[in-house]
């Protein structure tokens, strides 16, 4: 390339209104044995841009297999079962206290109500008693 | 998403966050660690990660404000970063006019940039990524990126010519 062409990318590269194609076009020919001494200086800076652009990431990262997060759901729900078991069994015995409790009032009241039947029948003989009475007190 | 299929996707940018990660943290380990992390934070969620269009951009931003975040919390805490992957300059004096030894110059010219002017260094001159990519990702107007990408391109060269200069003498 031609080296006025070269000056000329140079400044637009300090200003930063060169390409990214520009810019690649000043590394490489600044990668190259050939440059013209006054241009030297920046030799390394495009070098250098290059070379760290060849740093690689080696180290292995350990990915663990999301098995955790499997024991997390089951945790949550073995809680949830657990704890809509506990409401639930509490709800069936209150429904079974319940009956027993309707049972036993439904016995007293039967209860009540014989004996109820009792006091009837008893004062169905006082109106026998009243009747027989009027009829005493129409004759005299 | 399996774990072969986590790693195809990783694996064309996995160095970018580490190069990045490095640019910021300088410690070798420091930014093995914190690739390391944002890996394991990406596998965590990697079922989220299909909705993201772009998970590269997606990475870079989350080693960015990791970095950033351990930097400021190792100022906090006024610690510095112990790097031991430092050159020593005095063993290559004599050599000093030597290729090798300006690109190792040029590192440290870069780690003495601030953090913005760093980062937009690296992404542009090292990743070529474009104007808008580096202005979405360090949330900047593409226009702020071009004044920091000219301050810190002049900045280096400015610093280049001294060394140059002293090396020289």
């Amino acid at each position: 390339m031609e080296l006025s062409n070269i000056e000329k990318l140079l400044e637009r590269y300090f200003e930063a209104t060169a390409t990214v194609a520009e810019e690649e076009m000043l590394r490489e020919y600044f990668t190259k044995e050939d440059v013209p001494l006054h241009l030297k200086g920046y030799a390394p800076m495009f070098q250098y841009f290059s070379v760290a652009k060849e740093e690689r990431f080696t180290r292995q990262v350990p990915l663990k297999p999301r098995k955790r997060s499997y024991v997390k759901w089951i945790s949550v729900a073995a809680v949830s079962i657990l704890v809509f078991g506990i409401y639930f069994g509490r709800s069936y015995q209150e429904q079974k206290e319940a009956e027993y409790a309707y049972q036993e009032t439904k016995k007293a009241l039967s209860l009540l109500a014989t004996n109820l039947g009792k006091g009837t029948e008893k004062v169905a003989y006082l109106k026998e008693f009243e009747e027989t009475k009027q009829k005493i007190y129409n004759r005299n | 998403m399996q774990q072969t299929e986590f790693l195809n996707v990783v694996l064309p940018f996995k160095d970018k966050l580490y190069r990045l990660a490095k640019r910021l943290l300088v410690s070798k380990e420091e930014a093995e660690d914190a690739t390391q992390e944002i890996l394991m934070k990406l596998w965590s969620k990697n079922k989220m990660m299909d909705g993201y269009n772009n998970v590269e951009a997606y990475a870079m931003m989350m080693t960015k404000n990791f970095c950033l975040d351990r930097l400021k919390s190792k100022q906090a805490g006024n610690l510095k970063l112990v790097h031991s992957n430092y050159k020593d300059e005095n063993v290559s004096l004599q050599n000093q006019l030597e290729v090798k030894d300006s690109l190792s110059w040029i590192e440290r010219i870069m780690e003495e940039l601030p953090e913005q002017q760093k980062m937009v260094l690296q992404l542009r001159d090292v990743e070529q990524y474009e104007f808008e990519e580096i202005a979405e990702l360090l949330d900047m107007s593409a226009t702020a990126v071009r004044v920091a990408l000219s301050r810190a391109r002049k900045t280096v060269r400015e610093k280049l010519v001294q060394k140059h200069n002293y090396g020289i003498k």
